[in-house]
């Protein structure tokens, strides 16, 4: 028939291919499921493509996938708000496959399917969905129906809102871990919908549970959980119930639990409220630091500056900064890392003074560390210390830190402190970066390793950015034309390529005069790669220059380009000849 | 499939030719024993030592057949509840096996139909296999890889289908084995020329078009619509595919490759009881996985030596606890074995028991060391002790014990003074495996000649049986020193096949060591054995 019915051929095809045994065509159909359905109709994608798809669910896990979250967004197609209840049939069934990653976007397109579901529609069709998944033979639908609660049980009458919170309490105590996992982790989510007194009596003693499981990894996802909790509870209720699990927990005999403690902290802290925080997580906080695994302590020592601006600047000085002290030359270098990414943020924190007597000597303890991330990690916060202290006072050991790092053997390493070149040079200022930093600047350039040498040119342009064609005219361009003479044509390739992205900063004029020249003269080289570079630079430096400048000495030097032996070269050059007629006709 | 299997007939006894004998024989030796011991079972309880019967054979090898190296079976593990059996194979395969008896109603009464005794035993079949593996070569170090299964381990069971995680040398995978319905597209949008064409491609059976009734349908359809105009709102003359689905096929499907993560060769691979994470371990590493995560793993455990000369040990075991998520036990070529607990650090270097046999003073010789070496550990069900298999020995370990083993058990003493000529031969090396009945009182490991032994490990017991991988199993009972014979039947039938036995030394004990039986497996719910005897799966139940 679709012969014959031009417009429906592409759609009858669609069909078609739901059923192809190409799983992409497959997939691409699922993709289009929209299409499919407008042309339908709304009562046949109910009758029809809806109890079709429902009868698929054995297939390829990227195509239920696909499904999953086409379904979420359909209900326009099958009629509206009044019919989604058809919707859930499908979903439900893909609620219990294996794949997480179906499963959990299943869960998702439920959700958004019941939030927009009218109340009565609810209790007929979505809870009948979750007490089913609830009740499941296999884990994958009691793990399914855990993210399914938070809808339900809010359109749910007295009788059924018990009944679901008593199946929710037996989710929680699941044979399965990943039932448990589940239910903990979807906790927070349901009890938000949960009535306050019940949320004190039933959900408090379902968490306290889950607190006490033996298996780590539920115990851990309870972590999240207190965070979640407290912040719904009311304060004094906070205080009585969640803050003594959290000291518990960051007392947890597995490193695993602490170290959730530890990366959560800053969240716990909100949920208790900063009065208590001071008070009763100090102490945790400060057993943290000092945990013996390093793990834990990376977490903890990740967090220091966010927890101290919870505290005042004296119980910081008093009980944190000696903890930082002892991190500074903790054993495991990844500790230092982590404390040196956050503790420059502890200046504005404690103030001129404290920084000075306090911060200062650490900084510059772990400005020598042997170990390249720390030193980089400090380097790349400079701004918020020097807000404070002003960098006089990092100058000196500032320097030899980024020559160290500038020479590192590792070219990772040399990478990460060019990238910060720009953020020092304006921190430090122009005089600074003159005396000591510009001929690393062009060092750089001539580095054994392609990226360090890109990474270099970029930054030459970052840096003319930032302190002005005239300042880059004196202290760039002349060096870096020099290297154009350099005998190893990689080098002369690194230098057209500074020169290309130099030029956009400097100007028509300056381009035109010191820049242009070097360029048509490497046309000359006798590399073929310098000269399709060349071609490729000039083409790059055409809108740039006047139009004159194009006709005269540009375009000559194409057209002998373009007859180069190369057949690189010729390629390249007539691209670039084809770049200049254009602008030349659109001006 | 790589290589068919078609020259082994997967067959239960049943389908074998010489099945009334065999059931005479079983039947006629449990009257025996049961009209002896019937009153003696509840009396003595658990110490009566087990009546050992042949229940079924797979893959039984004929006479003067020919074993292919590839068919050599290399694991053997029940699932949790004993309803599937899964065996690995030197050629990279893993065939499944279901138990038939519990839930399949229809072969039960046909049993009865055939007016068979009705025994209580687990009875399997074979399910279906796949090809797991395949061999391969590492380019940047110029090793070939076997594809040789190492280790099979079942998962948790999810909607409806089977996964487990097989492993050879170098890569984990993790298999989900499900049935799919054979779908044959029947109605299509699009003209029957393409519809003949595409409609077809869905199922692989030729004859799929014979079996479809609408065969003719597709094309009157496809008639009919061409005529219709398009009314507003939908088009009629769309219509989605019909599907009609007559067979389910068990298609196996490689859901997540773990690989690239060990540089030496994997022994085993074991479950964490959180039913996420996994781990794996090679002679001097233990990696940490998440099942659903490929693309990372955590080393919790290095053993390696900065400098590899100064190795002296390597790990050859490792299984995690069966309850507790944070307990792991490792056992080393040294012969100890290492109690982890992964709560304390991210890097379990440091354990937190060990357990090891200090020998007598004196009693060292050049294969002291050497027959020391742990070849397989396993934790009992309730986790509180753990069986170890070195090449002369079995040990029961009570975790909570760590000055000794609470039993010892000795599996081939008679070889003892032959150590010389197994380690010419490299047979000391051979990697016997062990395991522990459901209920924990009994142990069994296997032993040269396609032997393998049955010890009860209850304080007091005396339980020491010697079984061969036969459809006979007691035939070499008789000449067990370690215990005399219990019944007339199994006297007189030992005294009858040991005059057949050529080739047997002084104990009955066949000198052969290529017929080594080095992977058993106990069903985790009652007392049947399972165990490869070259390609063949032999199974046991008392």
């Amino acid at each position: 028939m679709a012969t014959n019915d031009e417009p429906l051929y592409p759609i009858a095809i669609l069909i078609d291919e739901l059923k192809n045994e190409d799983i992409q065509l497959r997939l691409n159909s699922i993709r289009r499921l929209s299409t499919i359905a407008r042309a339908l109709g709304e009562e046949r994608t109910r009758k029809e493509l809806i109890p079709f798809l429902s009868e698929n669910n054995d297939d390829e896990d990227e195509v239920l996938l696909a499904m999953a979250e086409e379904l979420g967004v359909f209900i326009p197609y099958v009629g509206g708000v009044e019919h989604a209840h058809v919707l859930l049939p499908p979903l439900e069934a893909l609620c219990t496959v294996e794949e997480t990653c179906v499963r959990d976007k299943a869960v998702e397109s439920l959700c958004r399917i019941g939030a927009q579901m009218k109340e009565s529609d609810i209790v007929d069709w979505f809870v009948p969905v979750v007490k089913r998944l609830a009740a499941g033979e296999w884990f994958t639908a009691r793990v399914s129906s855990c993210g399914l609660f938070h809808i339900a049980y809010p359109s749910a009458s007295d009788q059924l809102k018990a009944e679901l919170r008593n199946i929710y309490g037996q989710l929680c105590q699941d044979d399965m871990p990943m039932v448990r996992r589940a239910a903990a982790s979807n906790l927070g989510k349901f009890a938000a919908t949960v009535e306050q007194n019940y949320l004190k009596t039933e959900i408090m003693s379902i968490f306290d549970d889950l607190t006490q499981d033996d298996q780590d990894s539920v115990r851990l996802l309870a972590v999240e959980g207190c965070a979640a909790l407290g912040k719904l509870l009311e304060p004094q209720d906070c205080v009585a119930h969640i803050l003594p699990v959290i000291v518990n927990f960051s007392q947890d005999k597995s490193w695993r639990v602490r170290y959730m403690v530890a990366n959560q902290l800053y969240e716990l802290c909100e949920a208790v409220g900063p009065e208590h925080s001071r008070e009763h997580l100090v102490p945790a906080y400060v057993r943290l630091l000092r945990d013996n695994e390093a793990e834990v302590r990376i977490a903890a020592a990740g967090k220091v500056t966010k927890f101290c601006k919870i505290l005042s600047p004296q119980l910081a000085v008093q009980h944190i900064l000696p903890c930082v002290k002892e991190l500074s030359s903790d054993s495991s270098q990844h500790v230092r890392s982590a404390l040196a990414s956050v503790i420059m943020g502890m200046a504005p924190v404690l103030g001129k003074d404290a920084t000075i007597e306090q911060l200062l000597p650490i900084f510059l303890s772990l400005l020598k560390d042997e170990f390249p991330d720390v030193r980089l990690n400090i380097i790349s916060k400079l701004d918020q210390v020097n807000q404070v202290i002003g960098i006089d006072l990092l100058s000196q050991s500032l320097l030899p830190a980024i020559v160290e790092l500038a020479e590192d053997r590792h070219w990772r390493v040399r990478l990460a402190i060019i990238e910060y070149i720009p953020l020092l040079a304006s921190q430090l200022g122009v005089g600074f970066f003159d005396d000591k930093l510009g001929a690393l600047c062009m060092q750089w350039l001539e580095d054994k390793v392609f990226s360090i040498r890109d990474a270099a040119a970029n930054n030459l342009k970052r840096l003319a950015k930032e302190f002005g064609p005239e300042w880059a005219m004196q202290h760039i361009i002349p060096q870096v034309l020099e290297k154009i003479n350099n005998p190893h044509y990689l080098y002369r390739m690194t230098i057209l390529q500074a020169i290309s992205l130099l030029a956009p900063v400097m100007g028509a004029e300056i381009t035109c005069q010191k820049l242009l020249p070097v360029v048509i003269n490497s046309s000359k080289d006798r590399v073929p790669n310098i000269k399709f570079n060349v071609a490729k630079v000039l083409q790059a430096l055409i809108p740039i220059l006047d139009h004159s400048v194009v006709e005269k000495t540009v375009k000559p030097c194409l057209v002998e380009l373009s007859e180069d032996p190369d057949v690189d070269v010729r390629y390249y050059a007539n691209q670039a000849l084809q770049a200049c007629d254009q602008i030349m006709m659109s001006s | 499939m790589r290589r068919p299997r078609s020259a082994i007939a997967w067959m239960n006894p049943e389908d074998g030719d010489d099945r009334p004998e065999e059931a005479a024989a079983a039947a006629g030796a449990g009257d025996a024993a049961g009209a002896s011991s019937s009153s003696s079972v509840a009396a003595q309880g658990q110490h009566q030592p087990l009546e050992w019967r042949f229940a079924q054979v797979f893959g039984e090898r004929a006479a003067g057949e020919d074993v292919q190296e590839v068919d050599i079976i290399s694991a053997i593990e029940f699932d949790k509840s004993g309803d599937h059996l899964a065996t690995g194979d030197r050629g990279g395969r893993v065939v499944l096996f279901e138990r038939t008896d519990v839930r399949d109603n229809a072969s039960r009464r046909e049993l009865e139909r055939q007016d068979a005794p009705i025994t209580k035993h687990p009875e399997f079949r074979y399910k279906t296999e796949f090809q797991s593996h395949e061999p391969e070569f590492d380019y940047l170090k110029s090793l070939e890889i076997e594809e040789k299964i190492n280790q099979i381990r079942w998962c948790q069971t999810a909607n409806n289908s089977l996964s487990l995680l097989s492993t050879n040398d170098k890569t984990i995978k993790y298999w989900k084995v499900q049935e799919k319905k054979v779908k044959q597209v029947s109605v299509m949008n699009l003209d029957n020329s393409r519809s003949v064409g595409a409609g077809a491609t869905y199922a692989s059976t030729s004859s799929s078009r014979a079996l479809l009734p609408n065969g003719g349908c597709s094309d009157k359809s496809s008639c009919l619509n061409s005529d219709i105009l398009f009314p507003p709102g939908g088009y009629p003359s769309l219509r989605l595919p019909v599907v009609s689905s007559h067979d389910v096929n068990l298609v196996a499907r490689c859901r997540r490759v773990y690989a690239h993560a060990h540089d030496y060769h994997i022994n085993s691979i074991s479950m964490n009881s959180d039913g996420v994470t996994f781990i794996s371990v090679d002679d001097l590493r233990v990696l940490l996985w998440n099942l659903e995560i490929n693309s990372q793993s955590f080393n919790i455990i290095d053993v390696k030596p900065a400098n590899m000369e100064d190795l002296t040990e390597v790990i050859t075991c490792a299984e995690f606890h069966p309850t507790q998520c944070n307990t792991l036990a490792y056992s080393s070529s040294k012969g100890s074995i290492r109690l982890i607990d992964l709560r304390q650090s991210a890097l379990c270097d440091n354990h937190s028991k060990i357990f090891e046999e200090h020998e007598a003073p004196g009693s060292r010789s050049f294969f002291t060391e050497i027959i020391a070496s742990i070849s397989d550990i396993k934790f009992a069900r309730d986790g509180r002790y753990i069986l170890s298999r070195d090449y002369m020995t079995l040990k029961l370990w009570d975790i909570n014990m760590d000055s000794g083993p609470v039993s010892t058990f000795q599996v081939h003493e008679h070889l003892r003074p032959k150590l010389c000529d197994l380690y010419e031969n490299d047979s000391i090396f051979d990697k016997f495996e062990c395991c522990l009945s459901g209920d924990g009182l009994r142990v069994a490991t296997g032993s040269y000649g396609n032997l393998f032994r049955v010890f009860g490990c209850t304080p007091g017991s005396t339980e020491a049986t010697t079984l061969e991988a036969s459809r006979n199993p007691m035939r070499r009972q008789i000449v067990n020193p370690t215990r005399p014979a219990r019944t007339l039947t199994s006297l007189a039938r030992g005294v009858r096949r040991g005059g057949e036995n050529q080739g047997v030394d002084a104990n009955g004990n066949s000198l052969d060591f290529s017929t080594k039986l080095l992977h058993l497996a106990w069903h985790p719910m009652e007392n049947s054995i399972a165990c490869a005897a070259a390609n063949s799966l032999y199974m046991y139940y008392a």
